[in-house]
């Protein structure tokens, strides 16, 4: 290995090759500290920018893709038919790592459906959802992941139950599914750095505050809450292939999963002896969880041996955007036998 | 092999009447009689008569009553007729009205278990012992409603001399070679010729004769063909949502593609096919494709296409290639969704929110369906933009009798797109900047690997180098550009057709399925001593020939299976200065349109 700054990763590139635009969403966004933990996720694990290809709904969250990666592509389609979009692009160059920005009122109202779909077609996606609760763009509404009760200014009280995106996935048969905290930098980028490894869908659906619409402190998309209510299911660590695990982990303490790379996550338990390998047990616990008040956060779920959407096709190993017009136009002997046929 | 059931022979033929009539067959939707009607269709077909079969079906899949018709014309006319002169009934349901379907002269054949009166004297009338010969066939007693449908195929067979070596050929090409249903329906056709010849005196004037006339045709659907045409363009992604009457077209490419494209020395497919969970995501992820450097597609009718309108609007602005198929049916939602119409020749052109029009191709055979399958790739990536392709149910479901498929006769164009190489060559690259002055700016695609190639895809405003820009001069700019794009696509597309006779003052224009009954009723007119041109268009926007075609007559008459007359209005905008000699002449009530219909309507307004 040529010997390296100690600003640059492994691919020789430092943190600003990383960075996007300047953002022109409300300071102290929590869309902002998912983007900035995007870019360390990426710079760490030496992600080469044009590897990856961006893409958005629409919404505050949908154009966070301009404050990250301006090397990467980018797509900012429309509202809620974001995982369409990428569909068709991946099938492009199934190379790339996909990431898709999308937010609560983005997937979880008008792109409920391309939400469910994409999940049980298992795309090799990230599929991040900045979840704040409520629509920012057109100033304050309520989203369909709003808590029953929530008061809003000039909204009333939200009259209706919530829709959670976690439980949506898991029984989409999503094969990763998390829960995380942008107050939680660290676990969000932890569990970025698995995702952007995981071979299929893996969401994360990450409570990120709107400081300008629905951050009361009441409020269950809000900073203060999340802080007081944040159950982390376990201490997460992503562990890339070439290095070694250097903490120390007692018998029986840490889970350990192990992605379609040889990569790792570790899980080290906090107070419960909770398996994401399980589907079986997840609603029960997000239930038990609910009723309690508890922000679960974590890897909720996780299957590596479900094959992805690309594994069902039979495509060439390079990639179908670089075929020349030779191999995509059949020959002229073929179109007689093809014409023999009709009648 | 015996073809030849019976020697007996006892006919009277008053004066006949050879390779010149239309067969209606009435049944009920579900049971199965599609597959003699093609039966019927393709023995005439292997004969060397020129044939045409139309579904005229409900939206129902089974009970419902259907019909078929099926034109027989030595002349090669094959629009639909409005005369029936043959009529077989099977349906209890409609056996009134179908009775009284048929023209004076003309000849009824019923199943004879079907016990209504029979009040006209004017015609001939032949029973049939369906039920009796399907219960005494070797059909197991589940497929013996199936096998029905034969009888009137071997009592036909008997009755017009249909050959029936060419009916087992079409059983066999039918069954693709599976001798346990060709034989079962076989045996029960040779029986039923058998029972004709011994039962039946022939008193009517129709029948057929082998003719020269179908070699070097094909039959094939529009579905099929415009399948075939976007697999030998080279298509790599389609996303789709079944829909009548454009699923075929879907259907077609996922059974045709894994021969065809797979790719000999890897044996991968060069190819991929998504069945999508709504039209909204179909052309989501065609246009993804499409944006990822793929030759795309979709296909839909028009409530798809309602559905698409807001990612094609996208995609127009955001210039992205991608080829839609709008198989029209009748009316909005439901509609009639198992009628023809040519309703959704505005919706297409303008489809978007904006300033947004489109290249429409608009195929008139199902021959055109296989050319503009592939050519509307070439041009939706040497423009940059959706082009919309307009099929019909009558053109994308029936069979037609075409010339065969030809090889695409140029080189596949994927215009504008740089990868690494090329970039390394260009010292100033924006997605949007017109580099060659003829407002087609280069693309990249994502995969491509240098450091200049990503850059920010969105619908909102931008400037040359895909920034965000809410800059009044830069969005005008822009658009100005998109439209200046649009002009040159002028000379590009598909130019029109035109047939025209010495001295004629007055013109017709058309487009799509409606190509054969304008014809008919062109030579029908000429007979009459009334000489018409006709421009057949076949792409939108309209270019010069166009406008000198209407320039040139006294008077056009402008033909559309559609209500508004769509294309009138669309010709009065763009030949402005000749709008007054522009007379619309729409009619859509469902079925495909007649010689006769048009050749009424046009004498009519010349009378007045």
């Amino acid at each position: 290995m040529a010997t390296k700054s100690p600003n640059v990763n492994l691919v020789n590139l430092s943190k600003a090759d990383y960075r996007g635009a300047p953002t022109t969403l409300c300071q102290g966004c929590g869309h902002n500290s998912i983007t900035s933990q995007l870019i360390t996720a990426c710079y760490e694990l030496s992600l080469t920018p044009e590897d990856i290809v961006k893409f958005s709904g629409i919404g505050c969250s949908s154009k966070a893709p301009t404050y990250f990666l301006d090397r990467a592509f980018g797509f900012n389609g429309l509202h809620g038919r974001m995982p369409s979009l990428a569909t068709g692009t991946m099938f492009a160059d199934t190379t790339l790592t996909g990431i898709g920005m999308s937010g609560d009122g983005d997937s979880a109202s008008i792109g409920m459906g391309q939400f469910k779909h994409v999940m049980r077609r298992n795309l090799p996606l990230v599929y991040i959802i900045a979840n704040n609760g409520v629509y920012g763009l057109t100033k304050g509404q309520f989203s369909a992941t709003a808590e029953e009760g929530l008061a809003l200014k000039g909204q009333g009280q939200n009259q209706y139950m919530p829709i959670d995106i976690v439980w949506e996935a898991v029984i989409s048969n999503a094969t990763f599914v998390a829960r995380s905290f942008a107050g939680d930098p660290k676990q969000v980028r932890e569990l970025l750095k698995a995702a952007l490894n995981h071979r299929g869908i893996a969401v994360l659906d990450i409570i990120s505050p709107c400081v300008t619409f629905n951050n009361q402190d009441d409020s269950h998309h809000s900073y203060a809450w999340g802080r007081e209510h944040e159950v982390a299911l376990h201490d997460l660590s992503y562990v890339p292939v070439a290095e070694e695990i250097m903490v120390d982990y007692e018998d029986g303490e840490a889970k350990e999963v192990t992605m379609h790379d040889g990569s790792r996550i570790m899980l080290r338990k906090v107070d419960n002896d909770y398996d994401p390998t399980d589907r079986s047990s997840i609603l029960c616990m997000l239930e038990d969880a609910n009723r309690r008040q508890e922000l679960l956060t974590g890897l909720i779920y996780i299957d590596t041996n479900q094959e992805s959407l690309f594994d069902l096709y039979n495509l060439p190993d390079e990639p179908l955007n670089r075929l020349t017009p030779d191999r995509i136009r059949p020959s002229r002997e073929s179109l007689d036998e093809i014409n023999a046929l009709m009648f | 092999m015996s073809t030849d059931p019976s020697q007996t022979s006892n006919r009277t033929f008053v004066q006949p009447v050879v390779n010149e009539f239309s067969i209606t067959v009435g049944t009920e939707n579900g049971s199965g009689s599609q597959t003699s009607n093609v039966t019927l269709l393709r023995a005439f077909f292997k004969m060397g008569i020129p044939i045409s079969g139309k579904n005229l079906f409900p939206s129902n899949i089974q009970g419902l009553p259907t019909w078929y018709t099926i034109r027989v014309n030595k002349d090669g006319y094959i629009a639909r007729s409005e005369t029936t002169e043959i009529v077989i009934a099977m349906n209890p349901k409609t056996f009134a009205r179908d009775l009284a379907l048929v023209e004076p002269g003309g000849v009824f054949f019923y199943a004879d278990d079907v016990k209504q009166p029979i009040n006209r004297d004017d015609i001939t009338v032949y029973p049939m012992p369906v039920k009796k010969l399907s219960k005494e066939s070797d059909a197991p007693s589940n497929l013996r409603s199936y096998v029905a449908n034969f009888v009137y195929v071997g009592v036909l067979a008997q009755m017009l001399d249909i050959d029936a070596d060419k009916i087992y050929q079409a059983l066999d090409f039918h069954f693709k070679g599976k001798q346990k249903p060709i034989d079962l329906n076989f045996n029960i056709v040779k029986s039923a010729m058998v029972w004709a010849a011994e039962n039946l005196e022939k008193t009517d004037p129709y029948r057929v004769v082998p003719m020269d006339a179908t070699s070097g045709h094909i039959m094939t659907s529009g579905n099929t063909a415009g399948a075939l045409g976007s697999i030998y363009g080279g298509v790599q992604f389609t996303g789709w949502y079944p829909i009548t009457p454009a699923t075929g077209v879907a259907e077609a490419i996922s059974q045709y593609s894994p021969k065809l494209r797979k790719d000999p020395e890897t044996g991968k497919h060069t190819f991929a096919v998504v069945q999508a969970e709504d039209e909204l995501a179909a052309v989501g992820m065609a246009i993804g494709a499409g944006w990822g450097g793929l030759r795309s597609m979709t296909s839909t009718s028009g409530p798809g296409i309602s559905l698409m309108t807001e990612y094609v609007s996208l995609a127009y602005f955001a210039e992205i290639p991608v080829v839609i198929w709008n198989v029209q049916r009748m009316g909005p939602s439901t509609g009639l969704p198992t009628r023809t119409s040519q309703g959704d020749i505005n919706l297409s052109y303008f489809l978007g929110q904006g300033d947004t029009k489109h290249v429409v191709l608009l195929p008139g055979s199902a021959n055109e369906c296989f050319r503009f399958g592939w050519e509307a790739f070439d041009l939706a990536e040497q423009f940059q933009t959706p082009v919309l392709v307009l099929s019909d149910l009558d053109l994308g479901m029936n069979q037609w009798m075409t010339p065969p498929f030809e090889y695409p006769d140029k080189p596949i164009d994927r215009g504008k797109v740089l990868w690494e190489d090329d970039l390394d060559k260009l010292e100033d690259w924006g997605r949007y900047l017109d580099i060659d002055g003829d407002s087609i700016p280069y693309r990249t695609v994502p995969g491509n690997r240098h450091p200049k190639s990503g850059y920010f895809t969105r619908g909102t405003g931008h400037d040359d180098y895909a920034n965000y820009s809410e800059e009044p001069d830069q969005w005008e700019k822009n658009m100005d550009r998109l439209n200046r794009k649009f002009e040159l696509a002028r000379a590009a597309i598909p130019d029109a057709e035109i047939t025209s006779v010495e001295g004629a003052k007055v013109g017709l224009i058309a487009f799509g399925s409606t190509d054969p009954a304008i014809r008919e009723a062109q030579d029908h007119m000429r007979a009459d001593g009334f000489e018409v041109d006709y421009l057949r268009l076949r792409a939108l926007p309209v270019n010069d020939t166009v406008r000198e075609f209407i320039r040139t007559h006294e008077r056009v008459y402008v033909i559309e299976m559609n209500r508004d007359g769509q294309l009138h209005q669309i010709l009065t905008v763009e030949v402005p200065d000749c709008a007054m000699s522009l007379i619309s002449i729409p009619h859509n009530d469902g079925l495909p349109m007649t010689a006769a219909w048009i050749e009424n309507a046009i004498l009519n307004k010349e009378r007045n």
